[in-house]
């Protein structure tokens, strides 16, 4: 038997009402991918073209209208449960809660996996040093700057020691420097332990230092170009797929919205 | 000291209060006693219930009666916006009952709660909640649907089980307006109470009030008066400093005072 992939995107279609209430149209239509297991995948696209829908189907947040989601066997939407404690997600924005420290925040997920509290801030505090936020632990998120805030809820993300990482634009609203230094932090923690992961992003150059693989995006959702970045692709070859990527990017029209 | 805001606002509070006071004092001048009385026999009225233990008990009984409905009425209306909450159908069939409820007057429960039931505390009892459940109901769903929705999905990335998800995401997120509802609704049920004391009972705030007018007594009338009012300052101080000090995440800003 060949081994079935990781992750199966088939079929997927999402339709939504428009705001006005008149009608429907589909944010992601007849989506169809594969992730092997520990496989890095950075999905790029313009503003609107289903991205985040797409991240919240396979996060099982929402239910596709037609096709199929399958993670290792399993649909995240209606098998809601049987994914506790094995993804992690790292949001567009931080969705800190307000109410809670900056510890109490990283150790969110371990509770709701029910681990010992001793245990859980121990684990809390060490992502929170990892990522530069040591002497921070007991500040509110509004207390906090805005990549500061952004760390914060990578350290939730990863304290899960999740199977599968998604991760919506973590670094678009941090500076340069932070954004490499993380990025390179995360492909070390994501590489080390053989996760896999899904990348959004709305940079060429981070989708490419990032990803094994690089999808590109049409609106509604779909595949419009894809680039495997080994062997000569992080050399010689990169020019030319940056190339092909910003082609591909700029063959669509700007988004009308609905 | 002048910058405190909240230093400032009891300031204020003082000098509203001590206005009114003198000018009910010019008025004991002109007018007859037992239209109104002199500020120091209403306060010497005031002390003395308040340590006069048959009297003090009266006031407590008045206190608990307004607790006791409060209680009921946040119970049932936390169960009522859970039903409403979970269903829109319902709701459309709920709240416009809710919204009937509420303009019925409570001096009309008063008759009806005579005619339905026995039992002068029950009475009092089924007043009380029956008054205050529509605007708790309403404040408990107000605060229910104002949970973030990026955090809720932010919560469920994580899969909780209920009873996680309600303990770390809905509890803290209905209770800046559950304290807000307690305190809004501890004046009505305050001004309700006295009402619903006149269904009988032999004791409490209503039923002094209701001697002093018998007796004519102006400054007994507002000596009680003044213990439901002190009683609603006290609880509602303590309900706010219960607020700030659950509320101490929230950022002030520089501007707000
Ligand atoms: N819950 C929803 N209800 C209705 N429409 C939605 C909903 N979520 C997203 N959409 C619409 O679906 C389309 C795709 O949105 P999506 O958030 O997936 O885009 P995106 O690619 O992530 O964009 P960006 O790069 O700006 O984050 C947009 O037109 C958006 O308005
Ligand atoms: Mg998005």
């Amino acid at each position: 038997m060949s081994e079935a992939p990781f992750i199966r995107f088939t079929e997927v279609t999402k339709v939504f009402s428009r705001p006005d209430g008149k009608g429907t149209f589909a944010a992601v239509e007849r989506l169809s991918f594969d992730i092997a297991k520990g496989e890095v995948v950075a999905v790029l696209g313009k503003t609107g073209c289903g991205k985040s829908t797409m991240f919240n189907l396979l996060a099982g947040l929402i239910e596709p209208t037609s096709g199929a989601v399958n993670i290792a066997g399993h649909a995240p939407f209606d098998e809601f449960n049987h994914f506790r404690g094995k993804i992690g997600i790292v949001f567009q924005n931080d969705r800190l809660m307000p109410w809670r420290t900056a510890l109490d925040n990283v150790m969110l997920g371990l509770q709701i996996l029910d681990k010992d509290p001793k245990e859980s801030e121990e684990i809390a505090r060490r992502w929170l040093a990892r990522l530069g936020l040591s002497g921070h632990e007991n500040d509110y998120p509004h207390a906090l700057s805005g990549g500061m805030r952004q760390r914060v809820s990578i350290a939730r993300a990863f304290a899960v020691e999740p199977e599968i990482l998604m991760c919506d634009e973590p670094f678009s609203s941090l500076d340069e420097m932070t954004a490499r230094d993380l990025r390179a932090e995360f492909l070390r923690l994501v590489k080390q332990d053989g996760k896999t992961a899904v990348f959004i992003t709305h940079h060429i150059n981070e989708a490419m230092d990032v990803g094994d693989r690089v999808l590109v995006f049409h609106r509604p959702a779909r595949i419009a170009y894809e680039a495997r970045m080994d062997g000569d692709a992080r050399n010689a070859g990169r020019e030319a797929i940056q190339a092909e990527i910003l082609k591909v990017l700029s063959l669509e029209a700007p988004v009308a919205h609905p | 000291m002048w910058s405190n805001p909240q230093f400032k606002q009891f300031y204020q509070a003082t000098i509203g209060t001590l206005v009114l006071v003198a000018a009910w004092q010019i008025a004991s001048f002109f007018f007859p006693h037992y239209l109104f009385p002199p500020v120091q026999a209403i306060l010497a009225r005031t002390v003395s219930i308040l340590i006069n233990w048959p009297e003090l008990k009266q006031v407590l009984e008045t206190a608990a009666r307004i607790f006791a409905g409060l209680t009921g009425a946040f119970l049932l209306g936390c169960l009522v916006a859970l039903v409403i909450g979970r269903s829109p159908k319902i709701e459309s069939y709920i709240t416009p009952l809710l919204v009937f409820l509420q303009g019925i007057p409570a001096l009309s429960w008063v008759i009806i709660a005579i005619i339905w039931f026995h039992g002068t505390e029950f009475r009092i009892f089924f007043i009380m909640v029956i008054t205050t459940l529509p605007a708790f109901t309403f404040q408990i769903l107000d605060a229910y649907r104002s949970m973030s929705k990026d955090l809720f999905e932010m919560t469920m990335s994580f899969r909780p089980s209920a009873r996680i998800l309600f303990r770390v995401l809905i509890v803290p997120t209905i209770v800046p307006g559950i304290l807000t509802a307690w305190k809004v609704n501890l004046g009505n049920a305050a001004r309700v109470v006295v009402v619903a004391e006149l269904v009988g009972a032999t004791g409490g705030v209503g039923y002094e009030l209701l001697r002093q007018q018998q007796l004519f007594d102006m400054a007994g009338a507002l000596a009680w008066t003044i213990q439901l009012v002190l009683f609603v300052l006290v609880v509602q101080q303590v309900i706010v400093m219960v607020e700030r000090w659950l509320l101490r995440y929230r950022p002030v800003s520089e501007r707000a005072s």
